[in-house]
């Protein structure tokens, strides 16, 4: 049987299909507009048609992150390509399996500073787990099903395909399913039996063990094995800022989020622990604050798919190499034979940590300048919408509330840029992922700086059908770098006014851009009116809407760990330290 | 200071010294020396690096050199079960006083003269980097022009390659 003779672009298109993309975002130009006329044709693929590249980057993040399934962008060269940069980068740092496809100039044009041209490869190296420049149509099927591979398996992250113009012209028979030949890439699943033996025995010796997990548990769809493991041996989980919703917030071994702006019970459950049962987190520093005074009495199991992050931070006594899920139901069956739940000695553990969610529950003051308090704000959203919503947020106090106030029931329904602190992530994930869950409730969380640099993607939104609720957690200012700005430099606020607020000059009126870009928008500025305007969005579906919440300004994230300190010196709120009884 | 020997076997696609080169860069790991060039199989190259591990502990730069796709096997050639040769290129002055101590010299190091001028020599050396940094202070004195070298090139000792379990 002879194979069909394919243009490169159409190579493009037929490759996807048959790896069972069904949504790209992207906007075409000079370089990829081969691959846009097949495209066109495709009874297979939505393109959905951004108005920036980067809201595509972040609505494959955000499609992906919602759904578990690939997040795919396309962009044509030079500026286009650079455009994704941002989205790359925050893919790679919170390992989203994503697909960026770029055009680039013709081979031949290659190093001459063509016309759009730019080294996106080379670009993206240090961003991207690995990246393929396609010369010839007859490599474009198995790059794309090498590259789709790449990105999903293992520890997910971005693939960049650049793929020339001239490759996508010419001709070439195409071969389905391609031949893979990674010799390089074999990612190691399974554990090693002596290590989870070695890791039960350690769990059953252990006096005050914490579950420390991260967003790999969320990557790996590891929750219910997750779940089990908690309940079978009884010990706290912390969830971190990429794990929220991992195990459920309901659940009474749930101590909340450790770091920066972790509860106290979960940043001092991890600093007096005698076992760091590590899940599919890095010991980032936003968690483990100055490392050199993190858990120093703790023993460490660390469990991750990429060898490389164990023993990157703090020396594991027993790493496990492996999925998180087979990595937990090993180490379940292990257990299992071994113990009973409730079995292990962990009483006087529970008792100190019961004093601190006593003393030390979540809360905030309210504010006191007749604005919003933007936790109440936040906190009613999460209430009215329920843990199968969907929350994206961008980066800042709002990101912070929203993952603290909100209760996370179930994996997958808390979206943010954790590792990179992209702001402006949050209209655009929230767009890529109400595309990937059609049927769900999506809100983005937003905060008026992040909003400023990405809410272009509202009219990409409106003309796609696409309704998602923007709550802007407006405060008038870069609301974080204020904070930072009241408690580390004599309140001088730099450059962080950003005049969006009612007593200001209110440029832009936020009600007017979003009705502008033909949404639903409201202003909230009473108290009573929060709930109305909340359940009056979940009801509207026939348009994007955005709620402008003005919120005081002096509101603080609270617990806080400054930067460079160790995790002992946890603020409960300002000028307030937890007084530490009991186990030292 | 730490210095190490890694023997790299690494598929033979553009870009890959880049993003060997740039992976070091990025996480802050030193190099010292890298030497590439294609293995005895085709498409396979191999690469030698010298890495200074003062600031990553080896296991960090091994396991995160292991994450490039294209980087098939990585092996630490330790001294004593490796052989190790710097290859250098160095003019020196001479005149006809000097020439006949440079050329003991180069008798001496078992080096060889590869060009002859009537004011200097090229002189080849190969050896590990303490024999070559010797011969170097040797000639010193007279003046040294020019100096170009390889890169430590390292094989471990016996019958076994690297390629072997790779390629089976």
């Amino acid at each position: 049987m002879t194979n069909e003779v394919l243009t490169g672009a159409q190579a493009i298109v037929r490759s996807l299909e048959m790896l069972g993309i069904e949504d790209i975002f992207g906007l075409p130009g000079g370089a990829i507009l081969p691959t846009y006329d097949p495209l066109m044709d495709s009874k297979k693929i939505r393109h959905i048609l951004v108005r920036h590249e980067q809201g595509a980057g972040h609505a494959a993040e955000g499609y992906a992150s919602a759904s578990g399934k690939l997040g795919v962008c396309i962009a044509t060269s030079g500026p286009g390509a650079t455009n994704l940069v941002t989205a790359i980068a925050d893919a790679y740092m919170d390992s989203v399996p994503l697909l960026a496809i770029t055009g680039q100039v013709g081979s031949k044009l290659i190093g001459t500073d063509a016309f759009q041209e730019a080294d996106i490869v080379g670009i993206t190296m240090p961003i991207t787990k690995h990246s393929f420049l396609v010369t010839r149509p007859e490599d474009i099927p198995e790059v794309m099903a090498a590259a789709v591979m790449i990105a999903t398996t293992g520890r997910p992250g971005p693939v960049l395909v650049d793929i020339t113009k001239d490759a996508q012209q010419g001709k070439a028979e195409f071969v389905w399913p391609p031949k893979v030949d990674l010799p390089g890439y074999k990612p190691v699943t399974k554990p090693h039996g002596k290590q989870i033996q070695a890791a039960a025995q350690m769990i059953k010796e252990a006096k005050r063990p914490v579950l420390y997990v991260g967003g790999g548990v969320v990557r790996a769809g590891a929750h219910k094995e997750l779940l089990k493991l908690a309940e079978l041996i009884g010990a706290p989980v912390v969830t971190t800022l990429m794990a929220r919703g991992a195990f459920p917030d309901s659940h009474k071994q749930n101590l909340g989020m450790p770091g920066m702006h972790g509860t106290v019970p979960a940043v001092t459950a991890l600093q007096k622990s005698d076992l760091l049962i590590t899940l599919g987190a890095r010991f980032d520093d936003r968690v483990t604050g100055d490392v050199k005074g993190f858990a120093i009495g703790a023993k460490v199991i660390h469990v991750d798919i990429d060898p490389a992050e164990i023993g990157k931070i703090r020396f594991a006594d027993v790493p496990i190499v492996g999925d998180a899920r087979e990595v937990i139901d090993e180490l379940n069956q292990e257990l299992k034979s071994g113990i009973v739940a409730g079995d292990l000695d962990i009483a006087d553990w529970w008792v100190f940590l019961n004093g601190l969610l006593e003393r030390y529950p979540l809360g905030y003051t309210s504010a006191n300048d007749g604005k919003l308090s933007p936790q109440h704000v936040i906190s009613r959203i999460g209430e009215l919408s329920g843990p199968e919503a969907i929350y994206a947020a961008g980066v800042g106090q709002h990101q912070m509330w929203s993952a603290q106030f909100i209760k996370y029931e179930r994996p997958n329904a808390w979206l943010n840029s954790g590792g990179a602190g992209t702001m402006g992530y949050s209209v655009p994930a929230a767009m890529g992922a109400k595309v990937g869950q059609p049927d769900r409730l999506v809100w983005a969380i937003d905060g008026d700086g992040c909003f400023q640099m990405t809410n272009q993607e509202l009219a990409t939104c409106a003309i796609n059908n696409i309704p998602i609720k923007v709550a802007i957690i407006n405060n008038s200012s870069l609301g974080m770098v204020r904070q930072w700005q009241t408690l580390f430099y004599n309140e001088r606020y730099s450059n962080t006014d950003l005049n969006t607020g009612t007593d200001t000059i209110m440029i832009p009126d936020f009600v007017k851009l979003a009705e502008a870009y033909g949404c639903l928008a409201i202003r909230v500025e009473k108290e009573e009116d929060i709930d109305k305007a909340i359940k009056l969005a979940i009801e509207t579906n026939d348009r994007p809407v955005v709620i402008d919440f003005i919120v005081s300004r002096d509101a603080m994230v609270w617990p806080m760990v400054a930067a460079g300190l160790t995790n002992d010196e946890v603020q409960y709120a300002r000028d307030a330290a937890p007084v530490w009884d009991g186990v030292e | 200071m730490s210095k190490h020997v890694l023997s790299l076997l690494v598929e033979d696609k553009p870009g890959i010294l880049t993003r060997v080169a740039a992976l070091f860069a990025r996480r802050g790991f030193n190099i010292e020396s890298l030497a590439v060039g294609t293995s005895e199989v085709q498409g396979l190259s191999r690469m030698t690096v010298v890495v200074n591990v003062e600031g990553a502990p080896l296991e960090q730069v091994t396991k995160q050199l292991n994450k490039l796709i294209n980087v098939i096997k990585i092996v630490e050639l330790e001294a004593d079960q490796a052989v190790q040769r710097d290859h250098m290129l160095i003019k020196v002055k001479t005149d006809s006083a000097t020439r006949s101590q440079v050329l003991e010299a180069v008798t001496l190091f078992r080096a060889r003269v590869i060009d002859v001028v009537s004011d200097a020599l090229i002189i080849e050396v190969t050896g590990d980097t303490a024999k070559c940094a010797a011969f170097i202070k040797v000639l010193e004195p007279f003046g040294i022009k020019e100096l170009v070298q390889s890169g430590v090139l390292a094989m471990g000792r016996g019958s076994k390659s690297i390629t072997e379990k790779v390629l089976k």
